[in-house]
């Protein structure tokens, strides 16, 4: 009798065994997604930290370039209102709402960026540099954080969706939704480009014609 | 030829480890092999310099646990260096695993373009502005004056300088890794647990239906598939160079000539 139910037991212990492997994958990887959230929101917040003193110093040298301060600091303040926590990560609105107002502070700081290339005295104050090299360090960041994230949640969703864990998904993670990913914007993804060095490629319109060669 | 048969099995297996092992590689750039802490893949280093720059990114290490890797890569592969930087460092695992206490300087002559690749745990140490600083005021006067060696050599030594500076706390960290051994993994896979409880119970129920000899094979399973799940141990032990497992989030700084 106890012999014939070794391969029923065996079974049952194999079922046992994948039940408790799989069971803690979903949570697992929420809590991944949700930490490389919490990397991309630092990275912004630091964004957001240094321009303050970079709109100060700046505005030193430039202050004729007012209309673009100004439009810096608007975006910064509407882009900090804006908060999107681990909770509302599954809200497609409320993530939107934040990836716009981030994509708007990063289109209005790459024009103020772009401009501070036409100030001599500005481009070799060496606070302005410095500042420069964080900001060019932090929107790299920002592009690592934001893939990390993407890829976490990737991960996450694909796991909501697929045997076996769409199970525990239906049962026991009912709570667990699928979260929102971050598109590339075109035009605001691109960090903010600085050449320290090379004069700028424009090379003048040769007033006589080049000697052949 | 029956001595032969076994290196052949062997080989055709490594052959399949080896693809198994190179799957995942195939999204991510291909990447120059860490052969040592100066990859000279661009070939822009005599030999005399690569030594004595690996001597002393060796004592670096032995001194302070920071890990610095020079490389010069012959090509970035359409990639932005920052885009290859970081993944250049994840993917070698420079630096120690938990503190991701890792630097990378990459050259990229024939891109034109250098980067100061800093691991996420040296981000106060060797912040963006002071890696751009190196970069503007070491490296980069060099290689516009063509003198690529020189170049490499002089953002080495200024990063050996930054990374050494607090010595007696680098110090004491090293000692106290070294003494205490590394702790064992807190998540022991429950599944092994499991497993040796039903074993224990099985054995309880076959001892009570009085056969205590039966069926002994099925009592050694548990222990076949707790010896076979076993974390395999770390590589490179011996001599190589590798990283420690580090990782990177874009912290550094980059520059063009």
């Amino acid at each position: 009798m106890l012999k014939r139910l070794w391969p029923i037991g065996l079974i049952l212990l194999a079922l046992i065994a994948f039940a408790l492997t799989s069971v803690n994958t979903i949570p697992t990887k929420e809590e991944k997604a949700k930490a490389s959230w919490a990397d991309v929101q630092s990275q912004y917040q630091r964004r957001a930290d240094l321009i303050p003193n970079l709109v100060a110093t700046v505005q030193g040298y430039a202050n004729q370039e007012k209309s673009v301060l100004v439009a810096v600091t608007e975006a910064r303040a509407s882009a900090t209102q804006v908060k999107v926590d681990a909770s509302t990560l599954t809200d497609p609105a409320a993530f939107e709402k934040y990836q716009a107002a981030q994509n708007q502070l990063s289109g209005v700081l790459g024009r103020l960026m772009a401009i501070s290339e036409n100030y001599p005295d500005l481009k070799s104050n060496q606070n302005f540099l410095a500042l420069q090299s964080q900001l060019e360090g932090t929107e790299n960041r920002i592009t690592v954080a934001r893939r990390d994230y993407n890829e976490a949640v990737r991960d996450f969703n694909t796991t909501l969706r697929t045997m076996p864990n769409s199970l525990w998904a239906a049962t026991f993670y009912r709570s667990s939704k699928p979260m929102q990913l971050f598109e590339a914007a075109p035009t605001a993804q691109t960090a903010p480009k600085v050449d320290f060095s090379t004069p700028p490629p424009v090379t003048p319109p040769p007033v006589t014609p080049a000697p052949p060669k | 030829m029956r001595s032969l048969a076994p290196p052949r099995w062997l080989a055709a297996l490594a052959l399949f480890a080896g693809l198994l092992l190179g799957l995942p590689a195939s999204a991510a750039p291909a990447f120059p092999a860490l052969t040592d802490r100066v990859v000279d893949q661009a070939n822009i280093l005599t030999p005399a310099v690569r030594a004595d720059l690996v001597t002393k990114l060796q004592v670096l290490e032995s001194q302070t646990s920071r890990q610095l890797v020079v490389v010069t890569v012959s090509s970035l592969q359409g990639l932005e260096i920052e885009d290859y930087g970081y993944q250049l460092g994840r993917a070698w695992g420079i630096g120690e695993k938990k503190r991701d206490t890792g630097v990378l300087l990459i050259v990229a002559p024939n891109e034109r373009r250098v980067r100061i690749e800093v691991g996420y745990g040296l981000e106060g140490v060797l912040t963006d502005a002071l890696s751009n600083v190196i970069l503007q005021e070491q490296v980069l006067p060099k290689f516009r004056a063509g003198d690529m060696a020189g170049g490499v050599v002089a953002g080495a030594n200024a990063l050996i300088g930054q990374l050494s500076l607090p010595t007696e706390e680098a110090a004491a960290r090293v000692a106290s890794a070294a003494e205490a051994p590394p702790a064992p993994s807190r998540d022991f896979p429950i599944v092994l647990v499991v497993l040796v409880v039903i074993w224990v119970a099985f054995g309880l129920i076959g001892s009570i239906g009085g056969r205590p000899g039966h069926r002994a094979d099925a009592w050694l399973w548990p222990l076949i598939f707790l010896a076979s799940s076993r974390r395999g141990g770390s590589f490179g032990g011996g001599g190589g160079f590798s990283g420690g497992g580090g990782s990177f989030g874009g912290g550094g700084a980059s520059g063009r000539w």
